[in-house]
């Protein structure tokens, strides 16, 4: 703890020290210097920062970190338990349940932010033309949204991944069409207060154009919300991504991904445990983190929130 | 220094180079569609100012002096505001005519705006330096470092301490007095011709209010600027204003040059308004309040809007509506630039 607090006490006059080198005596806060002490002196946003890093360090390192071809099988291995060269043992097919798990953090990695970003783009901009137009645009809109708010997220997927085929673009883009309707309601009712807010007014009595107003005076001021629920959320694309490979609707069988090794898990389940326990232990410790980093995000942006 | 003297310069030939005044609203009329129905928040005002002018125009809450400056400036939440009849001519233009984008050219670099709470006035997710900075880069594609060194030179210019070293701090690092004080730079930034300012002093402390109002007053000379000067207090504008309107109910009830306004008020409402000021030589007196409350603009009462809290208010004041007419000495003459919207204008003025 010490420890932290020191290291961001002394990042915050380091920042600065270029802008004001004769006064080194007072140490000048910014805003993001504010936010990042307030994060770092949650202790849970810290663990969930070590377990999204820690996923973000395997995801890149798979292949130097993975002791075997996560596809290549091993048929006279097949359903070892774990030890010996095979550490979390292997699959039906033989393959390396570790060299696997490993692998699959890319593909959720990938489709985790890939679908938040996408949501949170159509959403940041449905929302801001909702909230700041209002009346006729805003019922339009709003509506639109509960109609993919209502839709079962699942059965939308499986219907867009029908049309487009199976891989990770049609998982991440149907993870995305279902997910922005939060991310714009959340956007348009923080809008709805900043909108009326005195610098909207004085902006525009300054002669700022529409754009201006929308994306430099009131963005800024309602965004915090979105962060927190992107970075909160993307374990939760993470796990319905994995429960689409899981009914067989998302990526490749053969592809090392977690839903697909549960699925593959299921039928040994109460004799091979191993083989759901570790996929599973994987995806939990996932979601923690982005979860733990989501409340710290939000706790650190609006500490009004809490 | 040599960028300062040149800017100085301008406003001053500009203000001699204008024909007639800066402003001149005719009467203006502005309502609101509300559930209920509608609102008239004004109803017929009139006003001018000249360049190095200050208007004072005073009125309670609710009495449509606001509006009257969002109408002015474009600001107006429309819907559900809109001005039903009128003209606002800025430099002789009738600007209600301009399409939207030429009114926001006006806006910043001809007349601006300085609103009454400067801590929610100005975004808090911006340092004032990028903020001031602002002004200059989008109105003048100045490059980010130039407008960094005009915002440090326009808060020197509003004698704030240390302006240097303080340009990166954000509106909620400053004192109230301080942030008013950024809020003055930034409609001063492109050197207006004309500047409106919503109650500048109300959120602030007695002692602060004078330096902001002094400060507020030089700057116009200097710049040789149109002031419009919102108030509710009496006492802020009497050492700043030329001249002063007085409204209610979305009206202009007295207008008048301002020491005379306190010597001599030709209109009820103007009298109570300086009766209900505390005074030294009257301590351990009750203090005079006008009676009742501001009318409900759904309704206004017929006749004169301030009748049902009037002490004079006779059978007339309840049917008919008094226009705003000029006031007389006793002996006839019109005395110059007053006027009065009240039946018994005259007894008033002379008691």
């Amino acid at each position: 703890m010490s420890e932290l607090t020191k290291s961001t006490a002394g990042a915050g006059p380091a920042q600065t020290a270029p802008a004001a080198p004769a006064e080194p005596a007072i140490a000048r806060v910014t805003q993001w210097g504010e936010i990042r002490h307030r994060f770092l002196a949650n202790k849970l946003a810290v663990i969930g920062l070590v377990l999204v890093a820690l996923l973000f360090l395997v995801a890149i390192f798979a292949p130097l970190l993975s002791p075997h071809d996560p596809y290549a099988q091993d048929l006279t291995n097949t359903l070892q338990g774990p030890g010996g060269d095979h550490l979390l043992g292997t699959d039906a097919l033989g393959r390396d349940q570790l060299s696997r798990i490993l692998y699959g953090s890319r593909i959720a990695v990938v489709v985790g932010l890939a679908s938040i970003f996408l949501a949170c783009v159509i959403g940041i901009a449905v929302g801001a033309l909702a909230g700041y137009f209002g009346r006729g645009t805003d019922s339009v809109l709003m509506r639109i949204a509960d109609v993919f708010f209502a839709f079962p997220l699942l059965i939308g997927a499986i219907v867009i991944i029908i049309v487009m085929g199976r891989g990770v673009t049609p998982v991440i883009i149907s993870l995305a069409v279902f997910s922005w309707p939060t991310v714009s309601r959340l956007l348009r009712s923080s809008i709805l207060s900043v909108r009326e807010a005195d610098y909207v007014l004085a902006a525009r009595a300054l002669g700022a154009n529409t754009r201006r107003i929308i994306l430099r005076h009131i963005l800024p001021n309602s965004i915090a919300a979105v962060m927190a629920y992107a970075a909160f959320n993307v374990g939760g694309a993470i796990v319905a991504e994995a429960s689409l490979s899981f009914l067989g609707v998302g990526v490749s069988p053969e592809v090392p991904e977690w839903g697909n090794m549960l699925a593959a898990a299921k039928d040994f389940m109460g004799v091979k445990d191993y083989l759901w326990t570790y996929p599973s232990i994987a995806i939990v410790l996932t979601v923690l983190g982005f979860v733990f980093v989501g409340d710290g995000l939000r706790d650190a942006l609006d500490p009004k929130l809490r | 220094m040599t960028t300062s003297s040149i800017t100085a310069e301008v406003p001053r030939q500009r203000g001699e180079g204008a024909e007639g005044p800066v402003l001149e609203v005719r009467d203006l009329h502005v309502e609101f569609k509300t559930r209920e129905g509608v609102v008239k928040a004004v109803n017929g005002v009139n006003y001018s100012v000249s360049s190095g002018e200050t208007l004072a125009v005073l009125g309670e809450s609710g009495s449509g002096k606001s509006v009257t400056a969002q109408a002015i400036m474009g600001i107006l939440d429309s819907p559900p505001g809109r001005v039903s009849k009128g003209e606002i001519l800025f430099q002789g233009r009738d600007i209600l005519q301009l399409p939207e984008s030429e009114r926001r050219k006006l806006r910043g670099p001809k007349m601006a705006m300085i609103f009454q709470d400067a801590l929610s006035a100005l975004n808090p997710v911006f340092s004032v330096g990028n903020q001031l900075g602002e002004m200059f880069r989008v109105h003048q594609g100045m490059s980010k470092k130039d407008a960094k060194a005009k915002s440090i030179e326009l808060m020197e210019r509003v004698k704030i301490p240390a302006a240097r070293s303080r340009v990166n701090d954000y509106p909620h690092q400053f004192s109230g007095g301080m942030r008013q004080r950024i809020m003055i730079a930034m409609a001063l930034a492109l050197e207006p011709d004309l500047i409106i300012a919503d109650e500048p002093t109300t959120a602030l402390d007695v002692t602060v209010q004078a330096q902001v109002m002094d400060l507020l007053a030089d700057l116009q000379r200097e710049y040789n600027m149109g002031l419009i000067l919102i108030t509710h207090d009496l006492g802020v504008v009497a050492d700043v204003a030329d001249k002063i309107a007085v409204m209610y109910a979305g009206r202009i009830v007295e207008q008048a040059p301002i020491h005379e306004l306190y010597k001599r008020p030709a209109h009820p409402y103007t009298r109570g308004l300086l009766d209900s000021i505390p005074r030294l030589d009257q301590k351990g007196q009750e203090l005079y309040a006008i009676k009742g409350l501001p009318p409900n603009l759904l309704k206004t009462p017929s006749g004169c809007a301030f009748n049902p809290r009037c002490p004079k208010a006779q059978d007339i004041c309840r049917t008919e509506v008094p226009a705003l007419l000029p006031v007389t000495e006793r002996d006839g003459t019109e005395l110059a630039g007053r006027g009065s919207a009240c039946h018994f204008r005259e007894e008033q003025l002379h008691g």
